[in-house]
């Protein structure tokens, strides 16, 4: 039998303050976190007046229906040759798809020598037990050579079209405006608390995944998304501040170029070496161990902070304003 | 191995890592670094050729420690290296050519992304040239896409961003295409390395299986590389992303990234399926038809159009239409003519997009066509470049435009289903390219009237106040006299390049 608590005294307890959250009465986060209703959007009139002119002259000048037969024409037109189009596309694609040899079957073209050379002798050749690292990152390198740098030139464009450059000591309210982070949550100790548990694993993780790429599955790819995702964690629960502490627009360029060039030396030894027929130096290590397999270790290190540093930069560069 | 049979190797790499090293520098090393990486990637591509023509053999380089169906591999013959080393002149001129409008109209803080994009472009250029596996070739024809579309918004207005997005839009759909014929070939063959999927392809043909994701395959690839090489129906992004990004943009754009794409199609065609059977397939009829369609209808728009840059921009379609007519030729003679004109049209197009930038400087920075009264005599060299290149690409005599039409006509004449259309065509389109050239150039040589002149205060250029440029034109101008004049030894190089291609 249970013994009932005086009033005063069951008000303490954990399991009162729980029933008076269940039942609405009290909110618990009340004061403790920053919580603003979401302001409404409001725009002043003459920012109004100015789109809606724009909208106009944009419907009136470049595309004036009511005068503009070619347009009216094409309006029209366009939609019926995107269906036709659509219809004939599909077809065409199906009518190719069922002529293709069925799926899995032991006898399809593809189960040829070349994956018969990867699966059979990929370990002895290349030091990785995990083949697919071993097939990206040694016998075609070069195609993972293009593709990391596909990242880097993504990440520039990225920076062309949405970087504002401010001029140094520049602190105007214009500039304020021009990024958000003046709309940034502070202090919200939810997400603070969930980051500063979450984040450190989560990073750890990716660095695991990277370094035991040649092991099992993931490699720098997977482990560099994971880094970013946590950066991107982290950066959204303690805002700039903090992040640019060791994060900044310069870390991301040596990063970048420290990995690309890493990983273009490293490669160029490799691929000198084997169309000129000489013996390379790099041991392939006990398959299995964390420091076997030559140079495929090395890679996925670069390819992981340039696709963590894409990733992150990528972020930064969607939120208005940058680094 | 010769020491030299590296170079190609080298040639990729050194401007794919000058790609990085120009994000940690400012604008103007970059610059130099750009410069000095593309004279460098030329001479020693111009050292390959020499090569390859003294030994009379295309070779093979293993790009590592595994042969070819497991590892990558790329393979040089004549054809590739002449191609390689054009494209280097090209580029270099182009950049060159360009500096001063850069520097006006980029934000110097990000100058140095422009020259990332030009690295990184000339690099998947080379890879595109040399490589011999179909995989590889799709992994730099994005990073092609990619720093296609910076260089045309790193000039950022309305018109740049709206061309930018477009050009993206049209060119993803061309990689997507690309990327599931890549698939489907795969998928039928199990190889990626060129040379065995022709061997593959050969034998499927032969017995008849598998022929329907074939026929697909090779429509999927060849639409994917005309979308992006904007073949007629699908020019719709060329005009804008042309016209008003920056100018050495335009010009690389129009003359070399079209171009990559363009070879990529020949080595399909050749080194992939087989040159028979993508004859055999009739696809080529359709190439010939919207090739054809293209060289009129790109003619006509740029006749109605009014913005100068945009003008030379819609000639382009025209005459990329060309290109497409001699593939659909089907014959040897045929693939020939459109090779040389790749080079023809390439030497041509940036000298008139360098010269009509430098004419619309001495107009008030405007572009419309009435306002280029009379700038041939404010920039006299400018004047005679933008002449030269109009005469050229109307076909006279003595310049490099003349000798592709002889070529395409020659080769038409082989061709006796196809002469009369092609050669009605021929006709047509270059009665329509020189109305509008000529008009043009006559506009820029009649005198403007005094009063407007003391209105509107036109600067005067004169050779030497802008040496560089003056000199780039000057090149340009003796590259296509030297292509007009002396063509005989670079179409035999080009058909001894194109035996050793297959």
């Amino acid at each position: 039998m249970s013994r009932r608590l005086p009033d005063n005294e069951y008000e303490k307890t954990r399991s009162y303050r729980l029933s008076q959250w269940l039942s609405g009465e009290k909110d618990l986060l009340l004061d403790t976190v920053e919580m603003k209703p979401q302001e409404s959007f409001q725009e002043d009139t003459e920012a109004e007046l100015e789109r809606k002119e724009e909208k106009r002259r944009l419907r009136d000048r470049v595309f004036d229906i009511e005068k503009n037969a070619e347009v009216r024409i094409f309006q029209k037109l366009y939609r019926v040759f995107s269906v036709i189009f659509c219809i004939g596309l599909v077809l065409i694609l199906l009518t190719g798809v069922s002529g293709l040899p069925p799926f899995g079957e032991a006898s399809n073209p593809v189960n040829n020598e070349v994956p018969k050379r990867y699966i059979e002798s990929g370990l002895q050749e290349t030091g990785a037990v995990n083949i697919v690292t071993g097939m990206i990152l040694d016998y075609r390198a070069f195609d993972t050579l293009g593709e990391s740098h596909v990242l880097f030139i993504a990440t520039c464009t990225v920076l062309i079209l949405l970087r504002i450059d401010r001029k140094k000591g520049e602190n105007s309210i214009e500039s304020l405006n021009a990024n958000d982070r003046s709309h940034e949550p502070k202090n919200d100790v939810v997400l603070q608390t969930v980051a500063k548990i979450l984040v450190p694993p989560i990073i750890i993780f990716g660095i695991y995944v990277i370094l035991c790429g040649h092991l099992g599955p993931g490699g720098g790819f997977s482990g560099g998304a994971v880094i970013g995702a946590g950066l991107i964690l982290y950066l959204n629960a303690f805002g700039f501040a903090k992040t640019e502490r060791f994060f900044t627009a310069k870390t991301y360029k040596w990063m970048s170029f420290g990995a690309l060039a890493c990983y273009a030396l490293a490669k160029s030894y490799s691929f000198y070496t084997g169309a000129n027929e000489i013996h390379s130096v790099i041991p392939l290590g006990t398959p299995g161990a964390i420091l076997s397999s030559g140079l495929i270790l090395l890679l996925n290190i670069c390819v992981g902070i340039v696709v963590a540093g894409t990733m992150y930069t990528f972020y930064v560069m969607f939120r208005k304003g940058g680094y | 191995m010769e020491f030299v049979q590296n170079f190609p190797f080298i040639c990729i790499i050194l401007t794919l890592f000058s790609g990085p090293l120009s994000s940690i520098l400012d604008g103007k090393k970059a610059k130099w670094v750009n410069t000095a990486v593309i004279t460098a990637v030329g001479l020693m591509n111009t050292a390959v050729l020499a090569f390859v023509i003294r030994t009379g053999a295309p070779y093979v380089y293993r790009m590592g420690h595994f042969s070819a169906p497991w590892g990558n591999e790329i393979r040089v013959g004549v054809l590739e290296a002449v191609m390689a080393v054009f494209f280097c002149i090209i580029m270099l001129l182009s950049m060159l050519g360009g500096t001063r409008e850069r520097e006006q109209e980029l934000e110097p803080s990000k100058a140095n992304l422009y020259y990332i994009m030009v690295n990184l472009l000339l690099s998947s250029l080379m890879a595109l040239i040399y490589t011999n596996d179909l995989f590889t070739a799709y992994v730099f024809v994005e990073i092609n896409t990619i720093s296609a579309c910076g260089l045309i918004m790193i000039k950022q207005n309305g018109r740049t961003i709206v061309g930018a997005t477009r050009y993206m839009i049209m060119s993803l759909l061309g990689s997507g295409m690309l990327l599931l014929g890549i698939c489907f070939l795969y998928g039928i063959t199990g190889h990626l390395l060129m040379s065995n999927i022709q061997e593959a392809v050969g034998k499927l043909y032969a017995s008849g299986q598998y022929h329907a994701p074939l026929v697909v395959a090779l429509g999927l690839m060849t639409v994917g590389l005309a979308i992006k090489s904007a073949l007629y129906p699908f020019h719709g992004w060329l005009p804008d992303a042309y016209g008003y990004s920056t100018v050495s943009s335009a010009a690389i754009l129009s003359s070399l990234v079209s171009k990559g794409y363009i070879f990529l199609l020949l080595k399909i065609f050749y080194r992939v399926i087989g040159a028979d059977i993508v004859r055999d397939s009739r696809e080529l009829h359709v190439l010939f038809v919207f090739g054809i369609l293209g060289m009129i209808i790109g003619s006509v728009d740029a006749i109605r159009e009014s913005n100068v840059r945009r003008m030379i921009a819609f000639s382009s379609v025209a005459q990329i239409g060309y290109i497409y007519m001699g593939f659909g030729l089907g014959t040897t003679a045929g693939v020939i003519a459109s090779v040389f004109h790749i080079l023809s049209h390439a030497a041509t197009k940036s000298l008139l997009f360098i010269s009509a930038s430098s004419l619309t400087e001495v107009s008030g920075d405007s572009t419309d066509f009435f306002d280029l009264t009379g700038a041939g005599y404010r920039n006299k060299v400018a004047g005679v470049a933008f002449t030269v290149g109009s005469l050229s690409m109307v076909g006279i005599p003595m310049f490099a435009g003349f000798i592709s039409k002889l070529l395409f006509a020659q080769a038409a004449v082989e061709c006796h289903h196809k002469l009369l259309p092609a050669m009605i065509a021929l006709a047509v389109s270059t009665v329509l390219n020189a109305v509008y050239f000529m008009k043009t150039v006559i506009r820029i040589y009649t005198p403007e009237k005094k009063k407007v002149l003391k209105e509107r205060q036109f600067l005067t250029v004169r050779a030497t106040d802008q040496k560089g440029k003056t000199a780039v034109l000057v090149c340009f101008i003796a590259l296509n006299l030297f292509l007009g004049i002396f063509s005989e030894p670079v179409v035999r190089l080009l058909q001894k390049g194109l035996l050793m291609f297959a």
